[in-house]
């Protein structure tokens, strides 16, 4: 008949005044891999849990291997050989590889005590047929994150898994570790088995998959064949329109200093030291962008700077002043404008409404506020003026901020931040889970705020994004500065290796310790 | 938005609602009439203009300390300690209506003003130990009830009195009794207390909707980590909310100390006007509107209650049993909620 392994016929999935998925078909062939493209929100994740047992879905068919299911609990899901692994990793630190992958399937002696050798020597063998070179008596808390990504696939494999899908799995990894899941990605396809790969990056589509679904606002545009399309045309199938993915921006003309930051060291909240004597400066009209792995200290600089966090010495001068133990209000006040990397952990009250985040950090001054009280048409009169500048869709000024995409939420920080006319905007990865649209806006902005003057700090994980906006970068390591390199000298290997502690800037010796 | 707001007047009525059939099955189930036993709480809570008139004395308090709890609420902070400060407040206006002599638009004020300072000062020391030293304030106020409860004891029968059980009553000029309202309401013992709850639960809505302290204070409650990035400080505004707070409860005290009682008398266990201040601002959603309608339904099931014996032959420890069950619906409802919101939010990820 035919070899689709899972086929999701005009699933139709409603919530409660919503539509989250319309009529959309979703067909995996054994042995693919297959893309399920979409912006943030357009349903990918609904599907999903569809597929995966969580929600029922209002229409449409489910088949596996050509025979009709119905799948009500994410137990028929495994059965039935389906695996996910979460963008977020469900496992526990402090257990090993093997504890973490018999996690509720305990093969067990007859008293019941774990076979905890003949688990090991199962994990093992799988881990070596699939080349994923894990080990197996490792404890998750002591192994990398790429590691703990595929300690993850190595579980689902485990269960018997034989689709497996992957939800935004390269969004964690530094370059290398990327290529090394696609080879394993690879390996497991040519073992028969079958991946959907959740993702909004079309690059790595174009690199890896063999065809592609694009959802679009709930409702299933189509699937193509990768090789018989481009990135431009992907871009266009899932935003509606076409996409400017090169920022325009000319070069550079750096200024005086604005930022300047001398033999910075800053603790972790465990009280580790984590930011280990950085030194460097961000100029007027000069994007600096930071590069690095998650974890060497570029969380902990950036709330340093913000006033966030305490530093334990060296300081930090914004236009030749001191600022390193002003509060975060009086920094703020010196014209400092700062996009946090958690939006809705620091950017925003989610309970507050759009009108009531746009003056989060004015709140206090006039004209919104006169005698300490709250003039509500004049910050409403301001929230609707950056609603409208900035782009962010709101049904109104009156929502709350919960209600919001990821991308408006996003831009109303922005547009709260640029709005000040701050001498120093520091951006801390402002377009991470965003689309292509709106990564196409901010870096666009950004632009903006560079040529109007402004010194800009980016903190970025995205290599793409970094050198697409940055005039400089710098590539942090282990809580330091280990390059500082133009972006039109270096490329993304280069970086990549630095990144990873590899090699220094000059003469490329690798470093051993 | 509008559906959260509906959802918020609805859990509350469906709260109540189930809280009453429970209790009439109960009370089914023992053996009695619940329609009579409703019908004669009714009547004692609203049947006649005497019983309206004491259920609004009763309301009066209740509205106190349920905008004390409901406010220190929306700045995440959980204020058990509206008892004791209830008690401080009512020591403090007692002891000044007793001890100072002025005329009455000097000597009442006065009264007032120093019960909501004394309970602000109270419910300032849970506020500035979490602050500083981040003490939970649920145990400082638990403990801090005690203290209260027994120094007042103390002082009640060691300086304000020789060993007797209770105080002098305090001087005319300092009370809040009103002969016309008495009158009006056939001798019941409503007071001018009531005013003062009205303009305080407008007072609490001014506040946290209008004042840019309101804005904050529900930021902190909100989201702790985004209004320190936004420049708020958290600790001065942990500490400013516990003593406005205390201020509500130290009022809710001066209503019984200068209207009800006009006296204070040593007590062997706690009022409970601070506890079913809780209740009163779970039900009521925190918010200054709903603890009005909340404490007025507590207020007549308090009230109320006393009838059932006596008309109904029902005893009066049901309602506490109704009561029970309304707090336990509430409460339950809130847990749906929050696993409702939370699904929601994992499903827009």
């Amino acid at each position: 008949m035919n070899d689709f392994v899972i086929e999701m016929l005009g699933i139709r999935k409603e919530f409660p005044g919503v539509v989250a998925n319309d009529n959309i078909t979703l067909q995996v062939k054994k042995g693919e891999i297959h893309a399920l493209l979409g912006e943030n929100g357009a349903g990918k994740s609904t599907l999903m849990n569809v597929l995966f047992g969580l929600y029922q879905a209002e229409k449409g068919t489910i088949k596996i291997k050509g025979e009709k299911v119905d799948i009500s609990n994410p137990n028929i899901a495994n059965d039935l050989g389906i695996g996910m692994v979460h963008q977020h990793f469900m496992l526990v630190e402090p257990f090993t590889v093997t504890q973490n992958i018999i996690l509720g399937s305990e093969p067990t002696h007859i008293a019941g005590k774990i076979d905890l050798k003949k688990a090991e020597k199962e994990v093992q063998d799988l881990s070596n047929q699939y080349g994923l070179q894990v080990d197996a008596k490792a404890k998750i808390q002591d192994i990398s994150v790429g590691m703990q990504q595929r300690v993850e696939i190595l579980k689902m494999l485990y269960r018997g898994a034989d689709v497996l899908i992957l939800d935004e799995p390269t969004a964690v990894l530094t370059p290398q570790e990327i290529n090394e899941l696609i080879e394993i990605m690879k390996s497991l396809v040519n073992e028969d088995k079958s991946i959907i790969l959740i993702t909004h990056k079309l690059k790595e589509i174009m690199q890896i998959c063999d065809r592609c679904t694009v959802i679009r606002k709930g409702t299933g545009i189509g699937t193509v064949d990768v090789n018989q399309t481009t990135v431009d045309e992907l871009a266009a199938l899932m935003v509606g329109r076409n996409v400017n993915f090169k920022t325009e921006k000319t070069i550079a003309t750096p200024q005086e200093t604005v930022l300047e930051v001398q033999d910075l060291h800053v603790n972790d909240t465990r009280k580790v030291p984590i930011v280990k004597g950085m030194n460097f400066n961000v100029r007027k009209n000069e994007i600096v962008g930071i590069a690095g792995v998650d974890g060497n200290g570029q969380t902990e600089l950036i709330e340093a700077i913000a006033g966030l966090r305490k530093i334990e010495s060296g300081s930090i001068l914004l236009n030749d002043k001191r600022i390193d133990h002003l509060s975060p209000r009086k920094i703020t006040e010196k014209g400092v404008a700062h996009i946090p990397q958690d939006r809705q952990k620091l950017g925003l009250v989610l309970n507050y409404s759009v009108s009531e985040n746009a003056v989060l950090q004015t709140y206090y001054q006039r004209p919104f506020s006169r005698l300490k009280m709250l003039q509500k048409d004049k910050i409403d009169d301001y929230a609707k003026r950056i609603a409208e500048e900035y782009d962010v869709r709101t049904p109104s000024i009156q929502t709350e901020a919960r209600a919001l995409s990821g991308g408006n939420q996003q831009k109303l920080i922005i547009g709260r931040e640029v709005d000040r006319s701050p001498d120093l905007l520091i951006a801390g990865q402002p377009t991470r889970g965003l689309d292509v649209g709106a990564i196409e806006f901010i870096h666009q902005k950004l632009v903006e705020e560079r040529d109007a003057g402004r010194g800009v700090l980016l903190l970025s994980f995205e290599l793409d994004e970094i050198f697409n906006v940055s005039d400089r970068i710098l590539v942090v390591f282990d809580g330091e500065i280990v390059a500082d390199v133009n972006p039109a000298e270096t490329n993304e290997q280069e970086l990549g290796l630095l990144m990873a502690g590899q090699v220094t800037e000059k003469g490329g010796t690798v470093r051993e310790e | 938005m509008k559906s959260s707001r509906f959802i918020n007047i609805l859990i509350p009525l469906i709260s109540v609602f189930i809280g009453l059939v429970a209790g009439g099955i109960i009370m089914l189930m023992y053996g009695y009439n619940p329609i009579a036993g409703f019908l004669a709480l009714w009547n004692g809570a609203f049947g006649d203009i005497y019983f309206i008139g004491e259920t609004l004395r009763q309301v009066t308090p209740y509205i106190l300390t349920g905008l004390a709890v409901a406010f220190a609420f929306r700045a995440g902070l959980f204020n058990i300690g509206a008892e004791g400060q209830v008690i401080v407040g009512w020591l403090a206006a007692v002891w000044v209506g007793i001890a100072v002599d002025a005329p009455i638009y000097i000597h009442l004020p006065l009264a007032v003003l120093v019960a909501a300072v004394a309970g602000g000062l109270y419910g300032f020391i849970p506020g500035i130990l979490k602050a500083k030293l981040g003490v939970h304030e649920v145990i400082v106020t638990i403990m801090l009830n005690y203290i209260a409860l027994y120094s007042a004891n103390s002082i009640i029968r060691d300086v304000l009195t020789d060993r007797a059980d209770k105080t002098d009553k305090i001087s005319p000029t300092a009370s809040l009794t009103s002969e016309w309202l008495q009158a009006f309401t056939d001798f019941s013992r409503l007071h001018y207390g009531i005013i003062i709850a009205l303009v305080m639960a407008m007072v609490m809505w001014y506040i946290m909707e209008k004042t840019t302290l309101g804005y904050e204070i529900k930021a902190v409650g909100f989201n702790p980590h985004a209004s320190e990035y936004a420049g708020m400080k958290v600790q001065k505004n942990i500490m400013i909310t516990m003593a406005i707070s205390g201020a509500f409860a130290g009022l809710g005290g001066a209503m019984e100390g200068l209207g009800t009682f006009e006296y204070m008398a040593i007590q062997g266990d706690f009022s409970n006007l601070g506890f079913d201040g809780i209740a009163v601002a779970l039900l009521g959603a925190n918010k200054a509107i709903g603890v009005l309608f909340a404490a007025l339904l507590f207020g007549g099931l308090k009230v109320g209650a006393l009838n059932m014996p006596t008309e109904a032959g029902v005893p009066s420890e049901l309602v506490d049993v109704i009561i029970a069950f309304i707090i336990f619906f509430v409460a339950s409802s809130y847990i749906i909620r929050w696993m409702l919101t939370r699904k929601k939010k994992e499903e827009n990820k």
